[in-house]
C-alpha cells in the first residue's frame, strides 16, 4: 500500500489545485477564529467540554448501560457491534427482515469506517448519500476526503462533469447554484421513496435515551422522517451525560467546523413514530483498546469538527486522499494507528508538530503530543521503515561522539564543495526534492569560534 | 459472551480511574428581551434568515391570507393565525407533503446567539414539514428569546417529545467548492416573526 508521502505527491503534482486547496481551508479556518472570538467564554467552553468528555470516558460503560436502558424504553431497538464487520451484518439484517430496497444515507464518518456502502451494495441494496458532498464523491467511486467537507479536493468543473454524466446535468454548466438544485430534485426523489434511512449520531444522551444528528442541508431529517425505518450508527465515544451538555457541545462544534453559530439543524431523536422503527447501533471497532492506552485514549474525546484538518499545514497541502483512512487529518493521524499500525505507521509522521490542532481542538486533545508519541511507538515496535530508522541511530550516534561530530562536518562541507551532485540531487537526497542545499561554508562555527574567541 | 458484554468488560478494564464530572458553572451574557430580540434577528440574518419584531399579530395573520390566495399549497399549523390545515398528522407520507409550499408553525423558543429556534414535534405536526416545505416562517413569542444554549437547554426537554430539533436559518451547502448555497435539502427561506408582548 501506499504511503502518504507517496500518495501526497500525487496530489501536490497539480501545484495550482495544491494551492487552492491550501487557501481554501486556511480560510475556513480563518472563519472558524472570527466565529470563536465572538464568545467570550470560548475557553472556558473548551475546558468544560474536555472534562464532560474525560468524567463521561472514566464511567464510560455505566453510561453506555444507562444509555441503552433509556433508549429501550424510548421505544428505540439497541444493537452492540463488536466491529465493522458486526456492524454491517446488524444493518444488512434489519434491511432483510424488513424486504427493504431503497436506503438513503446521511453522513456518518463511523459506516465510513466500517466500508458499509460498498459492503451494502454488494448485497444488491440500493445506498444513496444524501449529503451533497458525499452524494458526490459517491457518484465519483471515492470516498470523502474531509469529514466536514466530503468533496473539497474537488472544482466545481469536476463536479459538473459528474453530474452530467450521472443526472444528465448540462454539460460545462458549473455554477454551484445550478448543480446544488440539480441534486437537490434529484436526492428529494430519492428521500421520498426510500424505506430505511442510515444516520451518524454527533452526540447520545444516557439521561434520556435519545441521541442528536447535526446537518446544514436537513438531509439527515429529509431521511428519516420520510422512511419507516431509521438506522443511527454510533461509536461508544459519543455518549454525553446530560442533555444540559449539549449547550457546550453544539456552541463548539459548528464554530469549529466551519464557523457558523450552530448547524442549521440539530435534531432530537427521543422515539420512533407510531408504527415506525428506531434502531441504534453502538459499535466498538478498536475503540475500547484505545480506551486502555493511557497516551492516546483521550482522543476519544473527538467530536468530529474537523479544525485540526483545516488548520494543518500538512492536510492542506496534501489533501485527505493522501491519509488512505475514513477520518483523514491529525486526528485521523493519531486514531488510525490503535485500528491497525503496520498499516497506518506513516500517519503520525505525516506532521510537523507545530501544534496547531491542539490549539484549535475543541476539546482539548493533545494531538501534536500524541503524533509525537507514536512514532515513538511505532518506531519501538518496529514499524518504521528501516532506512529511517538507520539514519536516525546514525544520526544519535554521529551527536554523541565529537571527533566523529567534527570529522562528519568536514568531510561533508567537502564533499558539497567538491562534488555538489551527490547532495544537489533527488534521488539520493529527498530533503533536495523541494529544497535547494546551502552553500557549504569553508569552517565550522567551532573552528571560527576557536580562532577568533581572543 | 455477547458482543455486548464484551465491549462493555473491555470498558471497564480499560477505562482511567474515575473523574468527577465538572460543575456547569457557564453563564451567557445577561440580556434583556428586547436586547435578546436583537442579537436574534442580527445572527439569523447572518445565517440566510430573516427575522422582524412586530406587535400586532395581524401582520402575520395577512402574510398567511396573501400566501393562501396564491394559491400554493400553504399549511398553518397556529389556531391564532387562521385555519388550522388539519390533514396534516405525524402519518401523513412523504409523497402527499412534498407539495407543501409554506408552513406556519410556532416555536417554543429561540436562542439569541446562533438565530435557532427550538420546534417540538406536537409543534411541527408532523416531523418532516418543516423540513420538506419550500419557504417555512416561524412565530415566536419575543420573550422566550434567551442569551445562549445554556439558557435554552434549561428552558426545553428535550426527551418530553419523540422528536424535537433546534432549526437556525434556511437550509445550506457549500459542498461545491466551498461557494454557499441556500436550499439544499430543507426549506429555502426560513422567516422567523417576533411578536412582542
Amino acid at each position: 500500500m501506499k504511503d502518504h508521502a507517496t500518495l501526497s505527491e500525487k496530489f501536490i503534482a497539480d501545484e495550482p489545485r495544491t494551492d487552492w486547496h491550501d487557501e481554501t481551508l486556511w480560510l475556513v479556518r480563518q472563519k472558524r477564529d472570527s466565529a470563536v472570538r465572538r464568545v467570550p467564554e470560548w475557553e472556558q467552553l473548551r475546558e468544560l467540554a474536555s472534562q464532560i468528555k474525560d468524567h463521561t470516558l472514566s464511567n464510560l460503560d455505566n453510561y453506555l448501560m444507562a444509555f441503552e436502558k433509556n433508549a429501550q424504553a424510548n421505544g428505540i431497538k439497541v444493537h452492540w457491534a463488536a466491529d465493522g464487520a458486526e456492524h454491517n451484518e446488524i444493518i444488512l439484517r434489519i434491511i432483510q427482515e424488513n424486504n427493504v430496497r431503497r436506503v438513503v444515507k446521511s453522513k456518518s464518518m463511523l459506516t465510513e469506517e466500517c466500508h458499509l456502502n460498498p459492503f451494502l451494495t454488494g448485497q444488491g441494496i440500493e445506498v444513496v448519500d444524501t449529503d451533497l458532498g458525499e452524494r458526490i464523491v459517491q457518484f465519483r467511486n471515492e470516498p470523502p476526503s474531509h469529514i466536514v467537507l466530503p468533496a473539497i479536493h474537488l472544482k466545481k468543473q469536476d463536479v459538473s462533469q459528474t453530474f452530467h454524466e450521472n443526472i444528465g446535468t448540462e454539460e460545462g454548466n458549473n455554477d454551484p447554484r445550478y448543480l446544488t438544485e440539480a441534486a437537490r430534485i434529484h436526492l428529494r426523489d430519492k428521500f421520498i421513496h426510500s424505506q430505511l434511512a442510515i444516520t451518524g449520531v454527533n452526540f447520545a444522551i444516557a439521561e434520556t435515551g435519545g441521541f442528536v444528528v447535526c446537518t446544514n442541508e436537513g438531509n439527515a431529517d429529509m431521511g428519516t422522517h420520510s422512511a419507516d425505518i431509521h438506522i443511527a450508527c454510533m461509536g461508544i465515544e459519543k455518549i454525553i451525560p446530560k442533555a444540559e451538555h449539549l449547550g457546550v457541545f453544539l456552541r463548539l462544534l459548528a464554530r469549529s467546523a466551519t464557523g457558523q453559530p450552530i448547524t442549521t439543524y440539530s435534531s432530537h431523536f427521543h422515539k420512533p413514530r407510531i408504527g415506525r422503527q428506531m434502531h441504534i447501533v453502538i459499535v466498538d471497532n478498536g475503540r475500547t483498546k484505545q480506551l486502555g492506552r493511557p497516551d492516546f485514549r483521550n482522543s476519544l474525546k473527538c467530536i468530529r469538527c474537523a479544525a485540526c484538518f483545516n488548520t494543518c499545514p500538512v492536510f492542506r497541502r496534501s489533501g485527505g486522499h493522501s491519509y488512505h483512512t475514513a477520518v483523514a487529518g491529525p486526528i485521523g493521524s493519531i486514531l488510525n494507528p490503535n485500528q491497525d499500525m503496520r498499516a497506518n505507521a506513516d500517519l503520525p509522521f505525516a506532521s510537523t508538530l507545530c501544534g496547531s490542532c491542539s490549539n484549535v481542538c475543541p476539546v482539548k486533545i493533545d494531538i501534536h503530543v500524541q503524533l509525537w508519541k507514536w512514532r515513538q511507538v511505532l518506531t519501538e515496535e518496529g514499524y518504521t521503515a528501516t532506512g529511517k530508522k538507520a539514519a536516525m541511530n546514525g544520526m544519535a550516534y554521529v551527536l554523541a561522539h565529537p571527533t566523529i561530530y567534527r570529522l562528519a562536518g568536514k568531510v561533508g562541507r567537502w564533499v558539497m564543495r567538491v562534488f555538489p551532485f551527490i547532495t544537489n540531487n533527488k534521488i539520493f537526497n529527498p530533503w533536495y526534492k523541494q529544497r535547494e542545499m546551502p552553500a557549504a561554508p569553508k569552517q565550522s562555527f567551532r573552528d571560527w569560534y576557536i580562532k577568533n574567541k581572543k | 459472551m455477547s458482543s455486548r458484554e464484551k465491549i462493555l468488560q473491555a470498558i471497564s478494564i480499560n477505562k482511567p480511574a474515575f473523574i468527577e464530572l465538572p460543575l456547569m458553572e457557564i453563564k451567557g451574557a445577561g440580556m434583556d428581551t428586547n436586547e435578546a430580540a436583537k442579537q436574534f434577528i442580527k445572527t439569523l440574518e447572518s445565517i440566510g434568515g430573516k427575522g422582524l419584531l412586530i406587535s400586532d399579530m395581524n401582520i402575520v395573520r395577512n402574510d398567511l391570507k396573501q400566501a393562501r390566495n396564491r394559491g400554493d399549497y400553504v399549511v398553518n399549523t397556529i389556531s391564532l393565525l387562521g385555519e388550522v390545515n388539519k390533514e396534516i398528522n405525524t402519518d401523513m407520507d412523504a409523497g402527499s407533503l412534498a407539495k407543501v409550499y409554506k408552513t406556519y408553525i410556532e416555536a417554543t423558543i429561540g436562542v439569541a446567539e446562533n438565530g435557532a429556534v427550538w420546534l417540538y414535534e406536537s409543534q411541527m405536526k408532523n416531523r418532516l414539514l418543516p423540513f420538506i416545505c419550500e419557504h417555512l416562517v416561524i412565530c415566536l413569542d419575543a420573550k422566550n428569546i434567551v442569551p445562549t444554549m445554556h439558557e435554552a437547554y434549561q428552558e426545553i426537554d428535550v426527551a418530553k417529545e419523540g422528536y424535537g430539533v433546534f432549526l437556525a436559518g434556511p437550509s445550506k451547502t457549500a459542498d461545491i467548492e466551498q461557494s454557499l448555497v441556500i436550499g439544499a435539502h430543507g426549506a429555502r427561506s426560513v422567516m422567523v416573526y417576533l411578536m412582542a408582548s
